[in-house]
């Protein structure tokens, strides 16, 4: 664990609910948000605030599918594979998609955080079926190509910000010895 | 907005709202339902925001407290049910509906429909040759009776003045006081509503029965975990008419003595959150909510819970323990929830579309109520219309329509022109009918008695492209998925039914396996603790029943007849059409495929992972698929 977790996230947002049980999922869910995901340092700090034992906590995380316990990557695809996308032909774009980011043996995140793959039973978008959504953006009546255009877009996205990293980087290394 | 403090006041302002409305002689309504905001509609509604703002057309995007001439009225609505043509925008008072709207549509819409009074036809429904300018006129419109969508996508969902207008809090205002609790239960009892989230118990006696209990606080809970994969029904509600769910809430708290509200939204549904939280924050600035409501001693306060996704949530003792902050997981029953509920207190738990059918009881009465639907069932229902037809979308009909109505008159028949397999009603928990149910009249014990069952509303339809016993085992594999794991028969049975489909459709099926699936199916439905798994067999019954032969071919004869299932898929090279390029045996991840150069490929079916990377990467169309 990290000795040097800094909780003043947490603490502000223990702040914001009534410090009992009955706000255990709210601040979850505030914690995965910022977070996107339920680091576990988190754990002894909310589980004292709220009055609960960490166990039943970790019980209330690991319940409910909207928390992950694992760090995801900087693009969360969630491709629908509820009934009306299922039978609209949303597994083939699974399939491409799990081939296409190299995802084995039941992993969801890419090695690099750059991408998480997750498929969710029905967004409720069922008349733009199939549906596949991208940080909370929805991209409807997808097919496998439409999906691989979609990927290799993001890609070209963080390619360009890495670039420009680098450069910054490669323009700061430059301008030190000027100082 | 100033609180109101009697009766006199909400009268007042719902006057001034209704007069103010008026003056909204032309009004556009652009449909911000998800499926609609996620083809742009929020960007259209902006668009038409700032042209008009541009060429001094005044707009109103609120009712104006008070009014300054004629203006256009430019409103977010809900849902207007016609999804698979969205986004969707309505002008008013004409009544045409303009489809798939686009952004560069904008300015031919101001121009020559505000501006001339002029369709655009380009925008209109066309079907079979005809033009259809009015909403009301086109068929998927015209066979349905909108009730508890009413307003969706007729009022902005995100103003209350809107809903006041439109005599929002009429329903409130008459149970207060015009009525006393006994004769509102009295009402909804003789109006015979029955829940709609999936069993159908009578809802008057579910009210009567808790109103009896001695124990006090009492609650008032909102099941709006819709979970039903192709189910979206509440989730128009609550988007496009939050004040009518509320007002029905606060009508049950009133007739069973509770003074608090818990809304339970799954946390896939962020807009419907979104409009409920602005519906409770506006009625709580009015007074309709809170403390000594409208001046009376009857107080109500509505709080909301998001879920976290977990399907059995929508079982009511689930439900109750997720908003207590704990795993979401059923008990025993009985004590039922009306006497041993939230914190163990008595509770009131019914569905979003229940609560929303409330409001038009009170205002109508029950009599009125019961000219509507069959005998048993009264009223209407709402229906996610899904699939393999061509006019996707919300709809609701009276109880008692025919499954042959909804599909082909509403739904405009199968999209392309494949044809009619079965449809799937009631969803993980439900079965599917076919050809010859499609004259079934849809209600509770109708559809029960055919081996379906309503559940929440959706009704996935499914063309003879779709192999039957692979829509069984996704939806095992979702019943699995979420089986929350306390009793065993659940926890073990799903997960046996599922191991034993997922080895039917790779080809593994054995003699035996039907009769296998029969018998765990019948042992997890008479033993198992709550709803999600009482109901988990339904799918794999009723394929069985209804599809035996699809199952016998992919166990004795391991062939897919409508050739779904990958692992029974055999691919073939026609030596006709190779080239003999050799690329398909380069791409072969298996070196499943061998020949020599300009000479005919061919693939050693014995080593072949069935993956098709040979058939996406012959240029010359030669790799087939046999079934």
């Amino acid at each position: 664990m990290n000795q040097d977790f800094d909780f003043s996230v947490v603490d502000a947002i223990l702040e914001r609910h009534p410090q009992n049980e009955l706000s255990t999922i709210a601040i979850l869910q505030d914690i995965q948000e910022h977070y996107h995901y339920l680091p576990e340092e988190v754990f002894p700090r909310v589980a004292k605030a709220i009055g609960v034992g960490e166990a039943r906590l970790y019980g209330v995380a690991t319940f409910y599918e909207n928390f992950s316990l694992e760090p995801k990557g900087k693009y969360l695809i969630r491709c629908c594979d509820g009934t009306a996308c299922h039978v609209r032909g949303s597994q083939p774009i699974l399939d491409r998609l799990t081939r296409e980011l190299g995802l084995t043996g039941g992993k969801h995140t890419t090695d690099d955080l750059a991408f998480t793959l997750e498929t969710v039973s029905c967004l409720g978008a069922c008349g733009l079926a199939p549906v596949m959504t991208v940080n909370g953006t929805v991209y409807p009546a997808m097919t496998p190509d439409a999906a691989s255009k979609v990927l290799k877009e993001l890609r070209a996205e963080l390619a360009a910000e890495s670039a420009d990293q680098n450069a910054a980087e490669a323009g700061n290394a430059e301008a030190e010895p000027e100082k | 907005m100033k609180r109101l403090t009697s009766r006199e006041d909400l009268i007042a302002l719902r006057r001034q709202c209704t007069e103010a409305a008026e003056y909204e002689t032309k009004a556009i309504m652009v449909c911000g339902g998800t499926g609609c905001v996620a083809g742009g509609s929020l960007d259209i509604y902006a668009r038409l925001k700032e042209l008009m703002e541009q060429q001094n057309i005044p707009v109103d995007v609120e009712i104006a407290e008070i009014p300054h001439g004629e203006v256009v009225g430019l409103k977010k609505t809900g849902c207007h049910g016609f999804c698979e043509f969205g986004p969707l925008v309505l002008i008013e008072p004409q009544g045409w509906l303009y489809t798939k709207v686009k952004l560069d549509d904008c300015e031919e819409i101001v121009e020559k429909t505000i501006k001339n009074g002029e369709p655009v036809d380009r925008l209109v429904y066309k079907i079979d040759g005809e033009i259809y300018r009015k909403q009301e006129d086109i068929p998927f419109y015209h066979k349905q009776t909108r009730l508890v969508l009413e307003h969706c996508g007729q009022i902005n969902a995100t103003s209350i003045r809107s809903y006041l207008s439109i005599g929002g809090y009429s329903a409130v205002e008459k149970a207060l006081f015009d009525m006393t609790p006994d004769e509102i239960i009295k009402e909804i009892t003789d109006s015979g509503l029955r829940g709609r989230g999936g069993g159908g118990f009578p809802c008057g006696d579910k009210w009567a029965s808790c109103r009896r209990q001695k124990e006090f606080p009492k609650y008032i809970v909102c099941n709006g975990d819709e979970g039903d994969p192709g189910a979206f029904m509440d989730r128009s509600i609550m988007e496009g008419d939050p004040s009518r769910m509320i007002e029905g809430m606060i009508i049950a708290g009133i007739a069973i003595g509770a003074e608090e509200g818990y809304i339970y939204v799954r946390a896939e549904y962020p807009l419907a959150v979104e409009r409920l939280r602005l519906a409770i924050a506006q009625a709580e600035e009015l007074g309709l909510l809170g403390d000594n409501i409208l001046g009376t001693d009857f107080s109500f306060r509505i709080h909301i819970n998001r879920g976290a996704g977990a399907f059995v949530c929508g079982e009511g003792s689930a439900l109750t323990a997720s908003i207590e902050g704990k795993r979401g997981m059923p008990r025993v029953k009985p004590p039922r929830t009306v006497e041993h509920g939230l914190f163990d207190k008595p509770t009131n738990l019914n569905n979003v579309e229940t609560y929303a059918n409330v409001p038009s009881i009170i205002n109508r009465g029950s009599a009125w109520y019961r000219t509507i639907g069959v005998e048993s069932s009264p009223g209407t229902k709402a229906f996610a219309l899904t699939g393999d037809i061509r006019n996707t979308g919300l709809i609701e009909v009276p109880m008692g329509t025919t499954l042959r109505e909804v599909i082909f008159d509403i739904g405009g028949g199968m999209r392309g022109d494949s044809k009619f397999k079965a449809v799937q009603i009631g969803g993980p928990s439900g079965g599917c009918l076919t050809e010859k149910d499609l004259d079934l009249p849809l209600d509770f014990d109708s559809l029960k008695k055919a081996g379906a069952m309503i559940g929440s509303g959706g009704m996935v339809v499914m063309d003879d492209t779709t192999c039957m016993v692979e829509v069984a085992r996704f939806f095992m594999n979702f019943t699995q998925k979420e089986s929350c794991g306390k009793c065993v028969p659940c926890r073990e049975g799903t997960l046996r039914m599922l191991q034993i489909l997922e080895r039917i459709v790779e080809g593994k099926g054995e003699d035996g396996d039907i009769e296998l699936l029969e018998e765990i199916a019948d042992v997890v439905t008479h033993t198992a603790l709550c709803g999600l798994g009482k109901t988990a067999s339904n799918p794999v019954l009723s394929t069985i029943k209804n599809f035996r032969e699809e199952y016998e071919a992919h166990i004795y004869e391991k062939r897919c007849p409508a050739g779904v299932c990958s692992k029974l898929k055999v691919y073939k090279i026609d030596p006709e059409l190779c080239k003999g390029c050799s690329k398909c045996a380069r791409n072969c991840p298996a070196n499943a495929i061998h020949g020599e150069i300009k000479k005919p490929f061919e693939i050693d079916q014995s080593a072949c992972i069935k993956c098709g990377a040979c058939m996406s990467n012959c240029n010359f169309g030669a790799v087939k698929l046999e079934a």
